[in-house]
């Protein structure tokens, strides 16, 4: 099999041809497509070209939009309330306000915003809802890309089907169950319906289906029981896989809103972003608090950022790994 | 491969069950058995403080009624909905054109094989995408706030900027004000389930423009993976050849390599349609409907139509039509892509990160 088919939510484009080196220079030297500018010897050397000209300009003014925001967002974070109001373009607070971020963290006798409590929250259920889409994910995927067993057909095309329920309509569903089995506004109401995700075990059944079956049958062979050979043997194989699955189930536990918007009420059960939404929608004490709302907001995105930020590059490595055995 | 009963397969049966056990568990107790019990709910008039099994006064099954009630019967329920249909559509007719020509242009930019730092600019054109959509909203009110970033660099224009959550005039509205047309002329009266003309006429309000520039913002990164994912599948022999016949660079993207983009294009208009029927996030956190409902999406109407006002049935109701709507465009998007050339690699792309957003109640418009 010469490519891999793990297919990860935006990684996968990463995963780029010969060319484009993770720098992007020296991309110029291999590829067929280079040659858009005319063969003049040494014509880059001397001026930029109104076309590179002009494609800079566009990328550079795009990314002013794109990344402005978030520069704003840190600034303000570290403003005062007038100055937030008074100068909300400048990137340098003046002075410097720690005011928002002692609050958050409870050094104030302010205690309407305990961002703790959160946070707790937030990372409690990322582990949990992370650990258990990984492992149940990858066990329903491997038994639906290799194990011999009735029903596995219809199980499959029930996935699919399950998968196709797009999220907004299980607002009032979510609600109707944990209601129904008195679990409302608990933890086990949190965790329970995340602790598998059909679109995880999709991905993971789409890896073992590219991945040769060969090392497997040698284990069993020699006669190690199924689980055995799924535990020591097809998943230190499935790493990649693994990691994409582990980043996908992490961003989208940790930036869950809707299920727990439903399925509880108390102020004790609320992450960082059912509370930040709170303290947004303006259930949580008066005025703008601006800079509060930028240093919560800035704190929920903080953890994603750096999984994006760190894994990038991992992404693109293991994806060519998974190949290269496939 | 046959099954067998002995050998390396001995076994495979009792554990392919205990393998999927645990997710066939989670999947029927909380997503199939859910949907069943709201599809029932949909069919009675439940308040929410009684049993909704139960029967009674506060559970009666009254058929199709809050269905047909959404559509043919004058009252709140229907112009709230007709309200929040009229929003979406023009939602739709902004966010999906935007956001297809924006990630296009960036990923033919960023394709270039001459420019340097790409590996930069697809960073930052597709982060805004990877964080948490309740996150970015809290962002962007205040960027566009009375006294945000966004009035503020406009009075550097010397623009005064509009009052932008709070502004429910529709664009449409304004433009028709400049030929002198006054506030619900004449010619507006007629009345389309149960909504005068000029109410749909309206265009997206002030304020709805924040959220389809949000919309935009936040989807073009992950767009535009999917177009470099599938200009770098195009054979290099055709560029080259395009190349060799002298053609011009606008000339070529127009005649090659746009024409053999179409597939990609056409997956991304399709997942931008079903994405942006799903807005809801961005709404509970920019104002929940307001102002004057000119934001409310029907997402956003189906949880407050259960959760605030506990008309349960009809909530329930507005989601299914909801999820019949996504269901008719993705079988559309199925059907239309089957007989394609789609590149697996494009298809494979594309399939994962519509994966990764469909479970996510806000599409990939998140």
């Amino acid at each position: 099999m010469s490519t891999t088919t793990v297919p990860t939510h935006g990684s996968r484009p990463q995963d780029t041809g010969p060319g484009d080196a993770e720098s992007g220079a020296g991309a110029t030297t291999t590829g067929g497509a280079n040659g858009t500018e005319p063969p003049a010897p040494g014509r880059r050397e001397r001026h930029v070209s109104p076309k590179k000209l002009a494609g800079y300009t566009v990328l550079i003014i795009f990314a002013i939009i794109y990344l402005y925001p978030f520069f704003i967002q840190i600034a303000t974070s570290f403003k005062s309330d007038p100055q937030a109001t008074a100068h909300p373009l400048s990137l340098i607070p003046n002075p410097f306000d720690f005011a928002a971020w002692k609050r958050m963290f409870g050094l104030t006798s302010d205690t309407s915003v305990p961002i703790m409590t959160w946070l707790g929250n937030s990372v409690l259920v990322t582990v949990i809802i992370t650990a258990s889409r990984v492992f149940f994910d990858s066990l329903a995927g491997y038994a639906l890309s290799r194990l011999h067993f009735k029903g596995r057909r219809f199980m499959f095309m029930a996935l699919l089907a399950v998968m196709s329920v797009p999220g907004v309509v299980l607002l009032v569903p979510k609600f109707l169950i944990v209601t129904y089995l008195g679990i409302y506004d608990t933890y086990a109401a949190m965790l329970l319906p995340l602790l598998v995700d059909a679109a995880g075990i999709f991905i993971m059944k789409q890896f073992f289906d590219s991945v040769s079956v060969s090392i497997e049958e040698a284990a069993r062979m020699d006669g190690a029981s199924v689980f055995r050979t799924f535990w020591s043997v097809v998943l230190p194989m499935a790493r990649p896989s693994l990691i994409t699955l582990t980043i996908l189930s992490f961003q989208g536990s940790w930036n869950e809103f809707t299920h727990f918007l439903v399925v509880t009420q108390s102020p004790e059960l609320r992450t960082m972003v059912t509370g930040l939404a709170s303290l947004t929608s303006g259930d949580l004490g008066s005025g703008t608090q601006f800079p509060l709302k930028m240093a919560a907001a800035l704190l929920t995105t903080i953890p994603v950022a750096i999984l994006f930020f760190v894994f990038q590059r991992h992404f693109v490595r293991g994806a060519n790994e998974g190949g290269e055995k496939g | 491969m046959a099954k067998r009963k002995t050998g390396i397969h001995a076994g495979q049966g009792a554990a392919g069950w205990v393998f999927t056990t645990p997710a066939i568990a989670v999947l029927t107790v909380f997503l199939f058995i859910p949907i069943v019990m709201a599809l029932w709910v949909s069919m009675t008039n439940w308040t929410g403080n009684v049993d909704p099994f139960g029967g009674g006064p506060n559970a009666t099954f009254v058929g199709a009624k809050n269905y047909t009630a959404l559509f043919l019967q004058d009252g709140l329920a229907r112009s709230n909905f007709m309200q929040s249909l009229g929003n979406t559509f023009y939602y739709v007719l902004l966010v999906v054109p935007l956001q297809t020509a924006t990630s296009l242009l960036l990923a033919l930019i960023v394709n270039e094989k001459f420019l340097r730092g790409k590996s930069f600019f697809r960073t930052a054109f597709y982060f805004p995408s990877v964080t948490s959509s309740i996150a970015i909203s809290t962002v962007f009110l205040f960027l566009f706030a009375n006294t945000g970033a966004v009035n503020g660099f406009l009075k550097i224009l010397g623009i005064n900027g509009p009052d932008w959550f709070s502004d429910s005039r529709g664009l449409l509205h304004m433009f028709f004000g400049l030929f002198g047309a006054g506030d619900n002329p004449a010619w507006g009266q007629g009345q389309i389930f149960g909504r005068s003309l000029w109410d749909w006429l309206s265009g997206p309000s002030v304020a709805m423009c924040v959220i389809i520039f949000l919309a935009v913002w936040t989807t073009t990164g992950t767009f535009m993976l999917m177009f470099l994912a599938a200009l770098q599948d195009l054979p290099v022999e055709v560029d080259e050849a395009a190349m060799l016949d002298g053609v011009s660079p606008w000339q070529k993207l127009r005649l090659v390599t746009i024409p053999m983009l179409k597939p990609a294009l056409f997956l991304v208009i399709t997942l931008g349609i079903i994405g942006t029927w799903q807005v809801f996030d961005q709404i509970y956190v920019m104002g929940k409907g307001a102002p004057a409902g000119t934001t409310m999406t029907p997402a956003f109407l189906s949880y407050k139509t259960s959760f605030t006002s506990n008309a349960w049935g009809s909530g329930a109701a507005i989601a299914f039509i909801i999820f019949l709507i996504i269901v008719t465009l993705t079988w559309m998007q199925r059907r239309l892509m089957r007989d394609d050339k789609t590149p697996g690699r494009l298809r494979k792309a594309i399939r994962a990160s519509s994966l990764a957003h469909s479970n996510r109640g806000t599409g990939p418009t998140s």
